[in-house]
């Protein structure tokens, strides 16, 4: 909300500088955003205030006139082109020299008079655009009367305004005099409080106007007052100025008072041309299902019995607390105002505002809970106000209808509470000092505090919520730093979290860069990477209201992320391209939230890097993709089983299920040609996924260890022949299980062929064999006899033959 | 066959030649063999020969041939020793490298740059015995506003722009994408007495239009200590451990008023500005006030002390909310936020 200083120093003296002021306010009140200063290159010497004495024709043109002005020196002639200006106003006055804002050209430029139409000008009666006040350049700015004709223009109206963020809990913040309230506690200066007193005629009140709440859970308090006599004018200058300062635009004088003392103390009103208000009776009451409304803003409204509306004799006439009725408003025809200052339910005004799409200056009030002693006090005020601005005569008495007034909280706060929750004592007379200055009445005895919040503090209701009050006001500087004491909570083991952590940091070692992408997505992308019938996958989450429709469902796979970020950055990389991401899948379930499924999906492809960081003639492959996930698996301490699989999006003969154990933890694949190419990556790319879930429950407790043999191990190649369909894993498997007396044999492959030399259908596999005793090393002999029976068992088992 | 001393001197004088001649490694070994070679090396042979000089000169002449032995070692020891000083020095000088020139290139990864925050920031309250627990990131409404004390129609539900899960439970819209790690305070107490010292990493969602400081998909770290004894000066203590732990050892804090509904007090936590150092320059990142806000912190509000079945008379605590986004645009000078998830590799790799 704008804060203008001016305004503010009408309760409070402030003599701080705007910075060490915004710093004082943040820190214990709410955030000051920023400020404007209002009248920062006006000189003093140049820019004044004057009086107009009289306004001539101007002898060579009609459109202007020669205005006389007095800046105390006496009378002086200026040539004025503004339709507004007339005698006995004051005005700001510029002479030769003076740093104004350009009409035309909007920038900040030196004055120079010149003679217009043959009349030398001895200066500028300006207007706001001239001054920076706004870009208002039809009239000249009509200063308050009560500026002083000679003054320093920054001293008549200079400013600083203040942009403050306020708490969702505090309505009084949001006038003005609640601020200065604050500002006093901080300050330590006395408050003064604006002026309600005003002249009642013989006339009462409810002799004009009955109030029946028949709805008293949402109407709280409703306050009616009858001013007589009104002459709707526009509201005097200082009144205006004000409220622009403020940011609303002024309107006419009856509703520029409420807008007014809203601004001022917190509390909305709203005023009634009483004439218009049907069978002299006012009943807040529920909408009846099928009624509407139109509002001051020219929309229909339609109802619901939810909503509490403010109805006269014959209907509905305001929408309560949000706004009124164009059937009832004040207009030039208006003699007499009914000025309704009510209490409503906080919930139900956001409810009736957010359900007609409808937040006012009443209703952002109303819905953060106004204390319903607030009406009277702001009923006085504008009494007081509509009396001076608008001539109008107060009827006596307010009608006031408060149906369940509630008694103020007493709150007990021990003096060892402050301790235990701050960690520092507050002394008593501190204690009672602040909470004073805010307004709580405070009595002490036996290290105890009674306190009774003011009425305009709802927000306190417990013995906390007094502490803080006294923290903020004491100052948060004054709290110590201290460390945690007591016991450290027994760990929880998270076997989960700990491997995939691990996982991510590996998968980085191993050249993968980690990317982190939007977890919703379209339901388009997804249709490219989850199979039509995939359960789990096909039927994603959605948003009801997504910031955009590309992201409107939450990802039940990673793979659509991972290719459109691969496809993205393929724009400006020409190498080979490693990501991956470890997130997880949303699964919906039944009528609860969804299985948030950890996993790791990683894309490779490209060409590999070549010595001089040039893309070389190879590309990444599939056993690029398998190799990572062997080295990931082998920091985990486990080794993989591959074995073919075909998987929707996923090339067939080309994709692999990983299992550990029991447990399948994965796929390592080239990604289809035809799907890689509608996320328009036209090169082969490959995809890993591995599954948290199943990959921890597959982990060993301890991996297995055996010590290093003291015995040199014996090595042989070969090269078998095997059945082209023979995958290289069941050779392996069966030399591993092969046990020859105490000797261990281990394999690997180290080349496949086929062609020239082999018989069709039939491959060569290249072996390195390693025989390892543990209590000897092994001769020549040894190594030939078990060789011989582990050939046997491999022709035995797969037709394996040793190749000539 | 007798050997002269005159025989010896020539023999001196062709071999010293020959050495002289040999400039590689390999012509000096040919040179050792030619002359002190075990089996055939010619002066070999003249000891060898020894045997067969006359009586009275076979003393004079076994001396000068075995110095002349000894000579010859050690000018072949000085002459490859020479060699290989030459050739290193030839490998400084003539073969020098362009250091400027690129290395091979390696394959090498990194971790997202929220990733990196994120472990640096669990790292640095670990140390203070926080333990890291999980919660959802599609989460019931009940606790990502009601069980934290935002009801329906508080106007505190305006600071958390939400997106809504369309699936109707039991006819009412009940679950949402959290838009703040706070509803795990709630989960931990639930499974937990005191004491609990937790944090909370995760990805929080808000219904927000993006620009350069805000993004709708965010990650926190939510932190929860509870127990007797915890005060509002431990809360500050903590922060300002993790504040120069982050930020440098050098780091002041400062607390200020704020609001939240699940605490009470509230405040804001603000490092000083360790760009401009608070020297009155229109800094971008204080904006001139020398202090650049960091997080949301508070006293769990006894309310939800309660609400968690502790005894809010005996228990205090204190939480706080981190923006890691924030954290890492602070430690890096990143301008934009909206570079987190694009994950363009030019961004990623700088990191
Ligand atoms: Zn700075």
């Amino acid at each position: 909300m704008k804060l203008p200083l001016s305004w503010l120093r009408d309760y409070v003296d402030i003599d701080l500088p705007p910075g060490e002021f915004a710093k004082r306010v943040t820190d214990a009140i709410a955030e000051v955003e920023g400020w404007e200063v209002i009248g920062e290159h006006w000189d003093p010497e140049l820019v004044r205030v004057a009086e107009v004495l009289a306004v001539d024709p101007h002898p060579n043109a009609d459109r202007l006139v020669l205005a006389t002005v007095n800046v105390g020196e006496g009378p002086r002639t200026v040539v004025c082109g503004a339709p507004n200006v007339a005698a006995g106003q004051k005005i700001a006055f510029a002479t030769e020299g003076a740093m104004l804002v350009d009409g035309h050209t909007g920038k900040l430029s030196r004055l120079k008079l010149r003679a217009i139409r043959g009349v030398d000008s001895a200066g500028m009666v300006l207007s706001e655009k001239e001054l920076g006040l706004s870009d208002d350049h039809e009239g000249i700015l009509v200063l308050p009367q009560d500026c002083a004709i000679g003054a320093p223009l920054v001293e008549a109206i200079g400013d600083v305004v203040f942009d403050v963020s306020t708490w969702a809990n505090r309505a009084d913040l949001l006038g003005i005099l609640g601020f200065a309230r604050e500002v006093a506690a901080i300050t330590g200066q006395p408050l003064r409080e604006p002026d309600r007193s005003y002249s009642q005629s013989d006339r009462r009140a409810d002799e004009f106007v009955s109030v029946t709440i028949e709805a008293p859970d949402l109407c709280r308090r409703f306050t009616a007052s009858i001013i007589e006599g009104i002459e709707l004018r526009p509201s005097p200058p200082w009144m205006q100025q004000r409220l622009m300062r403020a940011g609303m635009r002024p309107i006419n004088n009856v509703v520029d008072v409420t807008n007014y003392v809203m601004l001022e103390t917190g509390q909305p009103l709203h005023a009634f041309d009483y004439d218009l208000v049907r069978g002299a009776e006012i009943r807040p009451r529920r909408a009846r299902p099928g009624e509407t409304l139109t509002t001051l803003d020219d929309v229909e409204r339609e109802l619901d019995p939810d909503m509490l509306m403010i109805c006269d004799g014959d209907g509905p006439v305001a929408v309560a607390g949000i706004m009124g009725g164009g059937n009832s408003e004040v207009s030039e025809s208006t003699s007499t105002v009914l000025l309704e200052v009510a209490n409503f339910h906080p919930g139900s005004i956001r409810r009736t505002s957010t359900q007609l799409r409808l937040r006012s200056e009443a209703s952002l009030r109303f819905e953060k809970g106004i204390g319903p002693d607030l009406a009277p006090y702001a009923q006085e005020r504008a009494l007081h106000l509509l009396e001076l601005v608008a001539s109008g005569r107060p009827a006596a008495g307010l009608v006031d209808s408060f149906p369940t007034p509630l008694p103020s909280p007493r709150i007990t706060l021990p003096a060892a509470r402050i301790e235990q929750v701050l960690g520092i004592v507050i002394d008593s007379a501190e204690v009672r000092r602040i909470l004073s200055a805010l307004g709580f009445d405070v009595t002490e005895s036996r290290d105890v505090f009674e306190v009774t919040p003011p009425f305009w503090r709802p927000d306190v209701a417990l013995p906390d919520d007094i502490i803080e009050e006294l923290i903020r006001v004491h100052g948060y500087e004054k709290l110590p730093t201290t460390v945690l004491r007591g016991a450290l909570p027994e760990a929880q083991p998270r076997p989960l979290e700990r491997v995939r952590e691990q996982v991510r940091s590996h998968a980085a070692g191993l050249g993968f860069h980690e990317v982190i992408s939007y977890t919703l997505t379209s339901g388009e992308v997804l249709s490219r990477v989850v199979a039509p019938d995939d359960e789990d996958r096909a039927k994603p989450v959605a948003a009801a209201n997504p910031v955009a429709s590309q992201h409107t469902y939450l990802r039940t796979s990673l793979r659509g992320s991972l290719l459109a970020t691969y496809a993205a950055n393929r724009h400006h990389e020409d190498a080979a391209m490693r990501l991956f991401e470890v997130g997880v899948e949303y699964l919906p379930t039944e009528a609860d939230l969804p299985h948030e499924r950890p996993v790791l999906c990683a894309v490779l492809g490209g060409q590999r890097l070549e010595r001089w960081e040039r893309p070389g003639p190879e590309r990444l492959d599939f056993f690029d993709a398998k190799g990572a996930v062997e080295a990931l698996l082998d920091d985990l301490g486990v080794e993989g089983a591959f074995t073919p699989e075909e998987e929707y999006a996923l090339l067939a003969g080309h994709t692999a299920a990983i299992s550990v154990g029991e447990e399948a933890v994965g796929v390592v694949a080239q990604v289809h040609p035809d799907v890689a190419a509608s996320f328009d990556i036209e090169e082969p790319v490959f995809l890993v996924e591995l599954w948290f879930e199943p990959l921890t429950r597959a982990l060993p407790e301890r991996p297995d260890y055996a010590p290093p043999s003291r015995y040199p191990e014996a090595r042989r190649d070969l090269a078998l022949l095997v059945p082209a369909a023979t995958p290289a894993s069941a050779l392996l498997e069966v030399i591993r299980s092969h046990r020859a007396r105490g000797v261990s044999i281990s394999a690997d492959v180290f080349d496949e062929y086929r062609g020239e030399g082999v018989p069709a259908g039939q491959k060569s596999l290249a072996l390195a064999l390693r025989f390892q005793a543990g209590d000897r090393t092994l001769g020549e002999k040894d190594v030939v006899r078990i060789e011989q029976g582990l050939l046997r068992r491999l022709e035995q088992d797969l037709g394996a033959t040793l190749r000539a | 066959m007798s050997t002269t001393e005159a025989e010896v001197d020539s023999l001196r004088a062709e071999a010293l030649e020959a050495l002289a001649r040999a400039g590689n490694e390999a012509e000096q070994e040919a040179w050792r063999a030619n002359w002190l070679g075990r089996k055939d090396g010619r002066l070999t042979l003249r000891l060898r020969g020894l045997k067969d000089a006359a009586p009275e000169q076979r003393a004079a002449l076994g001396k000068s041939l075995n110095q002349l032995k000894t000579t010859l070692e050690y000018e072949l020891e000085a002459r490859r020793e020479s060699a290989r000083a030459d050739a290193l020095a030839a490998l400084s000088a003539d073969a020098a490298l362009d250091v400027s020139l690129p290395g091979r290139p390696q394959s090498l990864g990194r971790l997202h740059p929220v990733t990196q925050t994120m472990n640096d920031c669990i790292d640095a309250f670990a140390e203070m015995g926080f333990r890291v627990f999980e919660g959802p990131e599609v989460e019931w409404s009940r606790y990502n506003f009601d069980a934290v004390r935002i009801p329906d129609d508080h106007p505190a539900r305006d600071m958390w722009d939400t997106i809504w899960i369309d699936t109707l439970i039991e006819g009412e819209r009940q679950l949402l994408l959290r838009t703040h790690t706070s509803p795990n305070q709630i989960r931990v107490m639930e499974q937990s007495e005191p004491p609990v010292r937790v944090i909370v990493p995760g990805k929080c969602y808000r219904q927000e239009a993006t620009d350069a400081t805000h993004e709708w998909m965010l990650t926190q770290i939510e932190g929860l200590a509870v127990d007797e004894g915890v005060r509002m000066s431990d809360l500050k203590g903590t922060l300002y451990a993790f504040a120069r732990r982050i930020f440098g050892g050098d780091r002041q804090i400062i607390f200020h008023h704020s609001y939240f509904p699940f605490v009470e007090p509230g405040v804001e936590m603000a490092i000083d500005c360790f760009i401009c150092r608070a020297d009155g320059s229109d800094c971008r990142t204080c904006q001139g006030t020398g202090w650049i806000e960091i997080l949301g912190a508070g006293m769990v509000h006894p309310e939800i002390i309660e609400n968690a079945g502790y005894d809010s008379s005996k228990y205090t605590g204190f939480a706080f909310g981190v923006g890691i986004e924030r954290v890492a645009m602070l430690r890096w000078g990143i301008e934009d936020i909206r570079h987190f998830y694009q994950n363009d590799l030019r961004f990623l790799r700088q990191f």
